[in-house]
């Protein structure tokens, strides 16, 4: 019983549609972001699989700078939250309607 | 064997923690399962051997990122119950799994083709972190500058956003000054 890429590829997938029907079925904008970084993960799994049984360092590297992106994401994100929570007091998606056309 | 056996461990701790993260009404448990989550998938790159790339997730995922959750959870009420009115959870789960499908997809045709080559390959009798190392600061040194610049960036963007009113600092202001700002405040509020 040996562990392939086969196998770290498809738990990236399940973890990425866990993401992604976390993304589409939330509305508050906590939840989405725990969703947004479910889905990063997911994907870092995979580079780090190819990473390994390619005997090639750049899927690491990927991971790395993807890392990098989600903590500057979560700095900027939670930012702007916090300020439109205290400009409307309240994080939800339906609230943000303010561009209807 | 044995890591046939952490690997299906932790894939089901991993599947089960972030379920309850997608799935949970609670922000607090959702909060919590995503931090564990985190850990356990740090898991599958100590078995794949990215030692260094391990030691990062926890660092600056479970540590840092985690750490700014939280800070930002205490802005919000998050003893209640999360209410959110979805319209159709089939359509959502119907494109859940066809988009699912479609990476399935994308990810198999490479790996059908098999032409793959390693473009910088694993130094020998070096350990992770050292070859990670020597890759990192001689193939990919301005991403990695690039990636910096764009941490700065985003560590001013935060500061200058969340930190709106800390203009005046309580510390070094007299009683009635604090009053006197609170009820400033509490005008503009209102």
């Amino acid at each position: 019983m040996e562990i392939t890429l086969s196998h770290y590829l498809v738990l990236s997938t399940i973890l990425f549609a866990i993401g992604l029907v976390g993304v589409m079925r939330r509305t508050n904008l906590l939840m989405l972001f725990f969703a947004t970084e479910i889905l990063l993960n997911a994907v870092n799994i995979g580079f780090a699989a190819i990473s390994r049984y390619y005997g090639d360092l750049t899927g690491q590297m990927f991971a790395f700078f993807v890392i990098a992106i989600a903590a500057s994401e979560v700095a900027v994100g939670l930012g702007l939250l916090i300020l439109w929570f205290k400009r409307s007091g309240g994080i939800d998606l339906t609230s943000m309607t303010s561009m209807k056309g | 064997m044995f890591e046939a056996v952490a690997f299906y461990l932790f894939a089901f701790l991993t599947v089960v923690m972030f379920s309850i993260t997608v799935f949970t009404k609670q922000a607090l448990y959702a909060l919590t399962s995503l931090a564990a989550g985190m850990i356990f998938i740090s898991a599958f790159y100590f078995i794949l051997g990215a030692d260094f790339l391990g030691a990062v997730q926890i660092i600056v995922y479970t540590g840092a990122v985690m750490a700014l959750y939280a800070f930002a959870m205490m802005f919000f009420d998050t003893t209640r119950d999360v209410k959110e009115h979805t319209r159709s959870p089939q359509i959502v789960f119907l494109l859940g799994g066809m988009v699912a499908l479609l990476i399935v997809i994308i990810f198999a045709v490479p790996i059908v083709s098999e032409n793959i080559t390693a473009n910088y390959p694993v130094a020998e009798g070096v350990g992770n972190s050292q070859a990670v190392g020597i890759v990192l600061f001689t193939k990919y040194l301005v991403p990695f500058e690039v990636a910096a610049v764009m941490l700065l960036v985003a560590m001013v963007a935060g500061i200058v956003l969340a930190g709106k009113k800390m203009d005046h600092s309580l510390t070094l202001m007299e009683d009635e000054e604090i009053e006197f700002a609170e009820k400033s405040n509490e005008k503009a509020v209102s």
